[in-house]
């Protein structure tokens, strides 16, 4: 079967070598036929990437050894499941799934769009372009179908990936990483076209909202995951990976929000055509971070070949956007001016600054290691204070900006205006302050101003849904007019949510390190844990390991179990943390075992994490607000098919 | 096996890539529909009829929301009016249907 998926992948090649050089072609000489040829190349690559991808997924839950895929990352003793998510648990897999789901995407924009005809015919050879260089990688360089003698059993799946959340988080991520080559796609396919018009913008505003709403919940469920599994007592540590993934989603949405500003005022478009560019050309170079080995990273695996592959195309593809926005820039001026300092259009750019800083700061961490390694020879790291720093330095302002937004008209609106509006959400916020200072939550300068900026938008978010109610005579009218604004606010409410969890968790929680013997007991935040032995992993052939078993009293009564555990044919030891959840105090009682060899003595790591939960609880409330903005609007599409309609004939 | 589903494949991928010569190997108009001048003068009318609309319907509900004193409200709102009703007189030929949502669209 691997000559099927190697056949496969070969056929996807060339068919997206076809949508590039045909499709580019008959899109520059206006070639009708060869254009819908193109297009359907595309989606004829999807349906062989397809294939491939069976193929692959089959040998995966065969346990097919012969494949050195399988071999090298799944055993005869993994479940099932996991050894299905060996899909995207290695090198070769992963990029078969960027491929997979590029396709995908790719087929189904251009169909659906297709009554754009003149602006579709120029995307199609831009998608071609980049699913040309992903077969090309994994035709050439790393083939998931290379073939061996099959051995008795494989070397098993790394044992940080035998996680539930190995199911879902890696696919949220590529769907949200692949998603953003759409709006790509478009941009260049107008800029190609020499239309740099809204029709891109309207073409591609759900297939962005989707894209960035994929890779925001792939990273909390990937924090959640980190927080569970990983066992030292936080969720986000500012690893290269992570902010891989953090850097495409701030520039995605510093783009979702000053595109509206492009389709109110038609200004910012070549700002638009950046932001859109660089959240791309920033979800390719997380791949590349990923799958390089460049710098050190829990999520880098090993080091590998593409690596090289990956910056040329990263380079490539940055002077291609970069060469396409010079060359259109006339195309792309704005023919009106901002108004006024004080206005939702302003604050969008502000919005917009702080985005993009706080993108392009986290991107000079990311790169430091690198550069001092060019430079010095030495590789040197920026830690968790530097991104700290920058992060309540452009955060902070930005928690407050979203307050103030919503409450400014577009195009101004004076002084004494805005400060009547702001005075409910301002007095929320003092009052919230008080109180939190009152109760002892002024430890935290930081803390105290997060949680006071939150309860502002909190305030504002609540001002707004009252006044819109009042102005249209009901909720649901108001939000079902404005699902995309309306949407957008229970998002903000969900940062908010975010926010406090990560200021509570962080400037508020308690962390106490205690030596047990069985029988022995320590008090941490009103907790008293009593250590009362082990209790050992029994009749589990992909497993050993051991628990330590605490009866819990005081704010809450039970046990709790924290664990060291061993994979079969994997060394290295993974933690199995001991975690209850409080939803009536908002906290979690957070415990992690360290055993001593040949001890009877165990090291506990007590944490208590206020509000921690919130960040999860926002990762749901993240997902049904942007469904609501990108659901369906009837009256819209109506406006939209005509006002297109001219144009097209 | 593994080589006929190969072939099958393959030949499926030729088909549909084909598929347009073989449903008109003798097209006789084998252009794109590219938008003539005029189409996209319209294009640029339609866009800016409808975000001077929509300037007028924000105006409107910042007004009501309390966003915007009543002074800088009378201010704009002729103003606004003036430019909505420019571009919509600068469209002539666009279809009713057009006319009907973007009225749609000041509600």
């Amino acid at each position: 079967m691997a000559d099927l998926g190697r056949a496969a992948l070969v056929v996807s090649l060339g068919l997206a070598v076809y949508a590039l050089v045909a499709g580019g072609y008959a899109a520059h000489f206006g070639r009708r036929r060869l254009a819908g040829s193109a297009r359907n190349a595309l989606v004829a690559c999807f349906g062989s990437t397809l294939v491939a991808a069976v193929v692959l997924a089959a040998a995966l839950v065969r346990h097919d050894f012969s494949f050195v895929y399988v071999a090298s990352h799944t055993n005869r003793t993994l479940p099932k499941i996991y050894a299905l998510t060996a899909f995207w648990g290695g090198q070769e897999g992963s990029l078969l799934l960027w491929l997979l789901v590029l396709s995908g995407y790719g087929a189904l924009a251009v169909v659906l769009n297709r009554r754009l005809q003149d602006l579709v015919t120029w995307v199609v050879p831009v998608i071609g372009g980049i699913a040309t260089f992903f077969a090309f990688v994994l035709v050439a360089v790393a083939s998931p179908f290379d073939t061996q003698t099959a051995p008795v059993d494989g070397a098993g799946l790394t044992p940080s990936l035998q996680n539930p959340y190995m199911v879902a988080h890696p696919p949220m991520l590529y769907l949200g990483y692949v998603g953003l080559a759409v709006p790509f796609a478009f941009a260049a396919g107008a800029m190609l076209s020499g239309r740099t018009d809204e029709r891109w913008i309207v073409a591609t505003r759900r297939w962005t909202l989707a894209a960035w709403m994929f890779l925001g919940f792939g990273q909390i469920l990937g924090a959640h995951w980190a927080y569970v599994e990983v066992g030292w007592g936080g969720y986000y540590a500012w690893d290269p990976v992570e902010n891989a993934a953090l850097m495409p989603w701030l520039a995605a949405t510093a783009f979702l929000h000053s595109v509206m500003i492009q389709e109110r005022k038609g200004m910012l478009k070549v700002w638009n055509m950046v932001l859109v560019a660089l959240a791309f050309e920033l979800s390719v170079f997380g791949t590349f971070l990923t799958r390089s080995g460049v710098v050190n990273s829990i999520h880098s695996f090993s080091k590998s070949p593409i690596g090289g592959w990956f910056l040329a195309f990263v380079v490539i593809s940055s002077l291609f956007s970069l060469g396409l926005i010079l060359w259109r820039l006339p195309l792309l001026k704005a023919r009106t001016k901002l108004e006024s300092a004080i206005s939702r259009e302003a604050a969008f750019l502000y919005n917009n600054l702080l985005l993009v800083a706080l993108c392009l700061t986290v991107l000079w961490g990311v790169l430091f290691p690198i550069v001092t390694q060019l430079v010095t020879g030495e590789t040197r790291t920026m830690g968790r204070p530097y991104y700290d720093f920058f992060l309540r330095a452009f955060g902070l302002p930005l928690l407050l900006l979203m307050g103030i937004g919503p409450l400014i008209a577009w195009r101004k609106t004076s002084v004494r205006a805005l400060a009547k509006t702001l005075v409910w959400p301002v007095a929320t916020s003092v009052v919230t302050g008080i109180v939190l200072v009152v109760i002892g939550s002024g430890s935290s300068s930081p803390g105290l101003i997060a949680y006071t900026f939150s309860a502002f938008v909190l305030g504002t978010i609540g001002l707004e849904l009252v006044r819109g109610t009042r102005a249209t005579g009901s909720l649901l009218t108001l939000v079902a007019r404005n699902r995309r604004r309306y949407g957008g606010y229970v998002v903000h409410a969900a940062i908010v949510l975010l926010a406090i969890g990560i200021a509570g968790s962080s400037a508020y929680g308690t962390n106490r390190e205690v030596k047990l013997r069985p029988g022995q007991s320590a008090s941490v935040a009103g907790y008293t844990l009593t250590y009362t032995g082990v209790d050992p992993i029994r009749n589990d052939p992909n497993r050993t390991g051991e628990y330590a078993v605490l009866n819990v009293t005081g704010h809450w009564q039970g046990t709790l179990r924290s664990g060291s555990i061993t994979y079969t044919g994997f060394q290295e030891t993974d933690r199995d943390v001991g975690i209850k959840t409080d939803w009536l105090r908002a906290e979690d009682l957070y415990v992690i075992a360290d055993f001593q060899n040949g001890s009877n003595v165990v090291f506990f790591d007590v944490l208590v994490k206020p509000l921690v939960n919130l960040i999860w609880v926002a990762a749901i409330i993240f997902v049904i607000g942007s469904l609501i903005a990108l659901w369906p609007d009837a009256r819209e599409q109506r406006r939209l098919a005509t006002r297109f309609a001219p144009a097209h004939g | 096996m593994t080589i006929a589903i190969g072939a099958v494949l393959a030949v499926l991928a030729v088909l549909l890539v084909a598929l347009p010569f073989l449903r008109e190997p003798n097209a006789r108009d084998d252009r794109i529909d590219q938008p003539t001048d005029a189409d996209l003068r319209t294009a640029a009318l339609v866009e800016e009829r409808d975000r001077a609309l929509a300037a007028l319907k924000d105006l409107e509900f910042d007004h009501r929301t309390g966003k915007i004193a009543d002074d800088d409200y009378r201010t704009l709102v002729p103003q606004l009016r003036q430019a909505a009703a420019a571009a919509l007189k600068a469209l002539p030929a666009v279809p009713a249907s057009s006319l009907g949502t973007a009225q749609e669209e000041a509600d």
